[in-house]
């Protein structure tokens, strides 16, 4: 794990991710037409608890779809070349990092979509800055479990199947946390109460992030 | 095949029989179970009292009401057979509190009577519990009886240690898994993968149990709780991996990738267990979460604890057992490459 390494391979996705905008693009028009068909779907007002558990399945779906693409666009050959380069867990850091900050500004555009079109009446008492930060760490906590999930998948040689049946029954303490916090957020909740919820979300984020790091090197091995 | 290497064997054996005989006959404790009708006004009142595992007998048997450490003596006292009594008062106006209790030698129901006509208190009878009463059957060795549980406490003694065996076969899974990561070696990569096989049937028996516990106490067979939200996700969890390693084809690429799956699993799982119930714990009914008590303060004497700790040993061996013999029998069914 070095730190140039890392902010190379930063470096590396984000120009990929440029060169191809058309993979942004489509993970930003996932969001807009799953929150269309709920508004479709849904008529009238949604009461606080299933607008907010509407939103992190919508969240959650649209984790799996982008974060899928991870580890399934390498081929092997650069695999390899990679595996030459650099060193493993600086691989797993910049990936979780990079995914991270993916989930991050598609969680924010994702609640900016939905909370147009699905009405934002509910946010009128709730405590904006925890909800937002619920957002930022629930979507950081998926990115940490699923980029692991999402390399085992890819080496399994098995899609985005494989990984939806690996990574919901895995994903789902992290979903009931943040769900719980989340919608203690939009009841305007104090942060005294909150705090435990948030704390336990950084941790269990710490811990995933930690078991990447330890398992990814003996997952790049072939 | 020398005695000293199969004496946890007859240990499991031995455990198992003494709990789960002990845990099936012995009886529950004598309690008053139901009283009608339910409150009482000033003015005559029949209060009828059905026992449990009672021996009431007529003459002997004495029934009062208790408000405020004050009670009220029957006029009349009818014993119909062991478990019922009918007693005849004349509720007196002017007792102190809401709920009154009733007592029946010295059994009580508390707050068994909703009060009406308070005031400042009465002048209090003279009767009162009879501690010397032998109406009472005095088992030497009983399981307390409680409202909601009564019988289905025995089951104590059978769904929870599932769930101790469950926990101790994955425990032994992930650890090989750990050996597999280290050596690459698929012999320690079967043995996870049987030992999570072995640990999912007690996970479907801790299910059943618990499913068959809760339609006696809960009056449902399932209910959205933490505890059961964390049973069934372990179950997808377990079964997740089966199906990684049906997908992929190269023995030793699949024990790699299952291993790491299964250390990953592991830890998220006992974090959904055990850390996300004490932060979510407002809404469980589950004992020992949401400020239920658990069964630790039920069981004052510590009875059942001597039949709980001997299950849970012996439930544990028994899961150990099986995974050995799945073991062995694989390794003469599938022989692996040396």
């Amino acid at each position: 794990m070095k730190p140039a390494e890392i902010s190379a391979l930063l470096r590396l996705e984000a120009a990929l991710d440029l060169r191809q905008r058309a993979a942004w693009a489509g993970m930003l028009l996932y969001v807009v037409s799953a929150v269309y068909v709920c508004y479709l779907a849904v008529k009238g007002g949604l009461g606080v608890a299933t607008w907010n558990a509407l939103f992190w399945i919508i969240l959650l779906f649209a984790a799996f779809n982008a974060l899928a693409r991870s580890f399934q666009r390498e081929d092997a050959g650069r695999q390899l070349y990679l595996y030459t380069l650099v060193d493993p867990s600086s691989v797993v850091l910049a990936r979780v990092l990079y995914n991270a900050l993916t989930m991050v500004v598609l969680g924010l555009v994702s609640l900016l979509i939905y909370s147009l079109l699905m009405g934002s009446e509910v946010l009128r008492e709730a405590d904006l800055l925890q909800f937002v930060l619920a957002v930022i760490v629930g979507a950081t906590g998926f990115a940490t479990v699923l980029t692991l999930i999402s390399a085992i998948a890819a080496r399994a040689g098995n899609g985005i199947g494989l990984m939806a049946i690996l990574g919901f029954p895995l994903v789902l303490p992290l979903l009931l946390l943040v769900m719980r916090v989340s919608k203690l957020a939009l009841d305007g909740v104090a942060w005294s109460v909150t705090g435990t919820y948030f704390g336990g979300l950084v941790l269990l984020d710490v811990i995933t992030v930690t078991l990447a790091w330890i398992l990814f090197p003996y997952l790049w091995r072939d | 095949m020398e005695l000293r290497h199969w004496w946890w064997k007859f240990l499991a054996i031995a455990l198992l029989l003494f709990a789960s005989i002990t845990a099936l006959r012995t009886p529950l404790t004598p309690a008053l179970v139901h009283v009608s009708p339910d409150r009482i006004a000033p003015g005559t009142s029949v209060i009828e009292v059905l026992g449990y595992n009672t021996d009431f007998q007529a003459g002997s048997t004495v029934v009062y009401l208790e408000n405020a450490d004050q009670r009220v003596c029957p006029s009349s006292t009818e014993v119909t057979d062991a478990t019922h009594v009918q007693a005849t008062f004349d509720v007196p106006t002017g007792l102190k509190e809401h709920l009154t209790t009733v007592g029946v030698d010295r059994l009580r129901y508390e707050g068994a009577l909703f009060t009406e006509g308070l005031g400042q208190g009465i002048e209090g009878g003279a009767c009162g519990p009879n501690e010397a009463s032998s109406t009472v059957a005095d088992a030497p060795f009983a399981f307390p009886n409680r409202s909601i549980l009564y019988e289905s406490i025995r089951n104590l003694h059978f769904h929870v240690p599932m769930w101790f065996t469950m926990i101790v076969l994955m425990a032994i899974s992930m650890v090989q898994s750990i050996r597999v990561l280290g050596s690459n070696a698929l012999e320690q990569d079967r043995t996870a993968e049987l030992a999570a096989q072995v640990g999912l049937v007690f996970c479907g028996l801790g299910l059943v149990t618990g499913a068959f516990w809760a339609r006696a106490t809960w009056g449902a067979f399932w209910t959205n709780d933490v505890k059961l939200n964390g049973a069934a996700v372990t179950g997808l969890i377990y079964l997740a991996y089966f199906v990684l390693r049906g997908t992929v084809q190269d023995a030793h690429k699949r024990a790699r990738l299952a291993a790491i799956y299964n250390i990953f699993a592991f830890v998220l799982l006992v974090m959904f267990l055990f850390v996300v119930p004490r932060l979510n714990a407002v809404d469980s009914l589950h004992p020992g979460n949401g400020g239920n008590s658990g069964f630790s303060d039920l069981d004052l004497d510590n009875r059942l604890r001597m039949i709980f700790y001997p299950a849970v040993l012996g439930w544990v061996l028994l899961g150990v057992w099986m995974l050995n013999l799945r073991v062995r029998a694989a390794r003469i069914a599938e022989p692996l490459d040396p």
